[in-house]
């Protein structure tokens, strides 16, 4: 592998791992605060103990989503340096303004929250917990205004002298069409990650028999949550594909492994074969006839070009070279994702059909499902960023810089391979510890309601230090 | 062909400056209190009340850091690109640091086994003292100077990075945070923490002021002798001789003053020894690269000013406010036992002087059973 590709799989290991904690960490924060808004407003004990049960996986999440974010704002100087010179008068301000307005409210707020039960007034607390979750959706829109910048370059004009791209209106660059869609696509994504995992946890201890008050509630929030955000995530998806259509032909093309330009496209389910040039060497099975001319252009019998075309195209535009991303990861990221996402919307429909029908506690099938359901939405989030980053290369910055000439020239492979063992080695203890965690607040369960007369134990002779470490 | 910043660039070097002072002033007690867990701390009480004392703001004060990595890459890319790439197994050693210092508060706390807990104290302890270290090697060299060719790609190995003048450097804020720390915690706790921690501060103090003051006049020699370099360094150098009399005499809030004071003018001398660079090159100082050449264009410093315009004075006004709300000092009666119902008030009247009977009760005020 050349040094390229190293620094390519470290980019890619370091941000997945990031990106199963910071989804989770989004929703779960909006969970909470749900939680804790009910117990402000109705003064019932169960929604406090919702709050703190659900604190508790929240923590976990956010500390391991933190500090593996501490690498994210350092790594491209780090691997990257060719990259951040040509972006950086573009790439830089979103990134500075994401830490100085996301990330100093998400962290202070949290701390206020952690340590705040009994020394600030019901209300003022509250409004911490709401806090970290706007601090959290304002560090997502930031990131991902920098990311669709990338996938859709706007505000910008390159100086040849220097050889950079010089910001000429943040507005363009804040209000890019591709970042108005994938925001609501992500943060909606993430509701669904808190949704399915409360929905898991919940399924497991039903399972065990140990249904409560905390678990019914809970179900009865997360449910709905996760069907409303899974349509919508589902509904600004489509938005994107059009859009994907117009600025990022290749990716749409890539996405179905379509190589010939064809009008009422179908949209495949599987394939079988080989993902090379010749549509010949494929065997789509299982079409769903004008899918892909609905997705890419909202007409029955809309052309959409093909991979072949669109190489030639963007040869004749940007030079001799090959356009074409590794459509056997984009056509199958992209069926995962959507695959994914579906499963996601069918299991909250029967959850919320079954939980109305009193039968939840007795359907063990559904339960089971919620259990493994949980790594659905890890998959959908996953899959997602695989299509979207793998689907613009060769291009870093579409159509203005490719990847090849985005890498540090000064870092090794050797550099590299020593760093990204120390990450899997680190990360890899995380997830371990941070997983064992979680299960074991998951086994312990939610605290059971106190009850009168009762001596008091050691947590909770301090109530307010229930979530402190 | 060397011409000065413009007044842009100017205030963004400042504005980075300031937010490293921050760091290094807030982060710096915090490594202090984390390296001196396990020394201070007698039992678990004893740890619990020193972790809570950074508990609720540490988080908040790395933001600094990652906030300083932020202005950088936007005001500064060329500086953000050549030393972030250049310096990369050593800022490698500082992230694996941060990562695990980041989670050890987080992971203590989750598990109430004394093995557990001991190995996460370990954990805190050996990570703040590492990034303590790190950041001042780091920052020596950034003065100093570093291999450094003529497309301003640094081809110094980590090795390189390890000369006398760096860890002189490294040991200077490692002595410095742990004395910060130290007095911090003689500040923030009450009882035999505080007692502990006030002695091991009188012990720290001359320890650090000799070790800083050597790599002050190291430095001062190593910058030509330069006449803000000098003012400077000799304003350094009297904080420093205070240091350990102010930790011996003065009340706690007045030493902590004194390390606060101390940590901003070391900070500030390296900003000053470091203009009008953003990287100097011990290769050749044609290939030092400049502020000017490292910057970004006009429009969008003027962009991140108007964003720092608004934004910085509300966020300094947020976590000041965090400070003045965990302003109590932490003591071991604030954890130990079951709470008696004197101590329910007492908890219920320190919470602001709230009145403890609002509607809904507060969530985190309920009295134990039967009390109510």
């Amino acid at each position: 592998m050349s040094t390229l590709d190293w620094a390519r799989w470290q980019f890619a290991i370091t941000t997945l791992f990031h990106f199963i904690f910071v989804p989770m960490s989004i929703g779960l924060a909006l969970f909470v605060a749900i939680c804790q808004t009910r117990y402000y407003r109705r003064g019932d004990e169960v929604y406090l103990r919702m709050t703190r049960f659900w604190g508790k996986f929240m923590l976990i999440s956010m500390a391991i989503g933190v500090v593996t974010g501490i690498v994210q704002e350092f790594q491209f100087g780090m691997n990257w340096s060719q990259y951040s010179r040509y972006v950086g008068d573009v790439f830089g301000a979103p990134l500075a303004m994401e830490g100085l307005i996301a990330f100093f409210l998400e962290s202070t707020f949290l701390g206020l929250w952690i340590f705040g039960w009994g020394r600030l007034s019901p209300k003022l607390h509250l409004a911490t917990i709401w806090l970290v979750s706007v601090g959290t959706m304002l560090s997502a829109y930031f990131i991902l205004a920098a990311n669709s910048w990338m996938q859709h370059p706007v505000g910008v004009a390159i100086d040849h002298a220097t050889h950079r791209a010089e910001l000429k209106n943040i507005f363009a660059v804040l209000t890019n069409s591709t970042v108005l869609l994938a925001f609501p696509h992500t943060i909606l994504g993430a509701f669904t990650t808190g949704g399915m995992l409360v929905v898991a946890v919940c399924g497991y201890l039903l399972l065990r028999r140990r249904p409560s008050d905390v678990v019914t509630r809970s179900l009865r929030i997360a449910l709905p949550l996760t069907l409303v955000a899974v349509l919508a995530t589902m509904a600004f998806g489509d938005g994107q594909g059009r859009l994907m259509e117009k600025q990022q032909p290749m990716k749409m093309a890539a996405a179905e492994a379509l190589y010939n330009t064809q009008s009422g496209a179908p949209f495949s389910i599987l394939a079988t074969g080989r993902f090379t040039r010749h549509p010949s060497t494929l065997n789509k099975i299982i079409n769903i006839p004008h899918g892909l001319s609905l997705l890419a252009t909202l007409s029955w019998g809309g052309k959409v070009e093909g991979v072949n075309n669109i190489n030639r195209a963007e040869q004749r535009k940007y030079g001799p070279g090959d356009y074409v991303p590794i459509v056997g990861v984009t056509y199958w990221t992209f069926r995962l994702m959507i695959g994914a996402g579906i499963l996601m919307l069918l299991l909250a429909l029967a959850g919320l059909v079954l939980v109305r029908r009193g039968r939840i506690e007795h359907s063990r099938w559904f339960q089971r499902a919620a259990l493994a359901g949980v790594v659905l939405p890890i998959l959908a989030n996953w899959t997602g960023w695989i299509f979207t980053e793998v689907g613009r290369q060769p291009w870093v910055v579409f159509g203005l810089l490719k990847t090849n000439q985005a890498n540090s020239p000064n870092v090794s492979s050797a550099d590299i391979v020593i760093t990204l063992a120390g990450y899997i080695v680190i990360y890899g203890a995380l997830i371990a510890i941070g997983g064992w965690l979680m299960w074991r607040e998951v086994r312990h369960g939610p605290e059971a309601p106190a009850r009168p007369g009762a001596p008091a134990g050691d947590s909770d002779s301090h109530p307010e230090l229930a979530l402190a470490y | 062909m060397h011409h000065d910043p413009s007044f842009l660039q100017f205030l963004w070097f400042t504005l980075i400056g300031i937010l490293w002072t921050g760091y290094f002033v807030l982060e710096g007690f915090d490594f202090g209190v984390g390296m001196l867990v396990r020394v201070l701390g007698r039992d678990r009480t004893d740890k619990r009340v020193i972790i809570h004392t950074i508990g609720p703001v540490w988080d908040g004060n790395e933001v600094w850091l990652l906030v300083a990595g932020g202005a950088t890459f936007a005001a500064f890319p060329g500086w953000y690109a050549s030393a972030f790439s250049g310096f990369y197994l050593a800022l490698f050693l500082v992230l694996a640091a941060l990562i695990v210092r980041g989670v050890s508060f987080e992971f203590w706390g989750k598990v109430p086994s004394p093995r557990w807990q001991s190995g996460w104290e370990w954990a805190l302890a050996i990570s703040s003292a590492a990034a303590a270290l790190l950041f001042g090697v780091a920052w020596a060299n950034f003065i100093h100077g570093v291999p450094m060719n003529a497309a301003h790609e640094v081809t110094a190995s980590l090795l390189d990075l390890l000369h006398p003048y760096a860890v002189l450097g490294g040991l200077t804020t490692l002595a410095l945070f742990a004395t910060h720390g130290a007095l911090f915690l003689s500040l923030r706790t009450t009882g035999g923490v505080q007692e502990r921690a006030r002695a091991a501060a009188q012990r720290l103090s001359p320890i650090a002021a000799v070790i800083a003051a050597a790599f002050v006049v190291w430095t001062i020699a190593d910058q030509s002798f330069g006449g803000a370099v000098v003012a400077c360094g000799v304003l350094t150098l009297v904080a420093m001789a205070a240091l350990p009399a102010v930790a011996r005499r003065a009340p706690a809030a007045r030493a902590f003053v004194a390390s606060t004071a101390a940590i901003v003018l070391l900070t500030v001398l390296l900003f000053v020894s470091l203009y009008p660079d953003a990287l100097p090159s011990s290769t050749n100082h044609a290939f030092d690269l400049t502020l000017v050449a490292a910057s970004s264009t006009p429009y969008t410093l003027t962009v991140m000013t108007v964003v720092a315009v608004i934004f910085v004075p509300i966020v300094l006004a947020y976590q000041a406010w965090t400070y003045w709300v965990f302003r109590h000092r932490l003591g071991r009666d604030d954890y130990e036992g079951p709470l008696t119902p004197v101590a329910v008030l007492e908890h219920r009247r320190r919470a602001d002087g709230r009145e403890p009977e609002s509607t809904p009760m507060p969530p985190g005020a309920t009295p134990p059973a039967g009390v109510s």
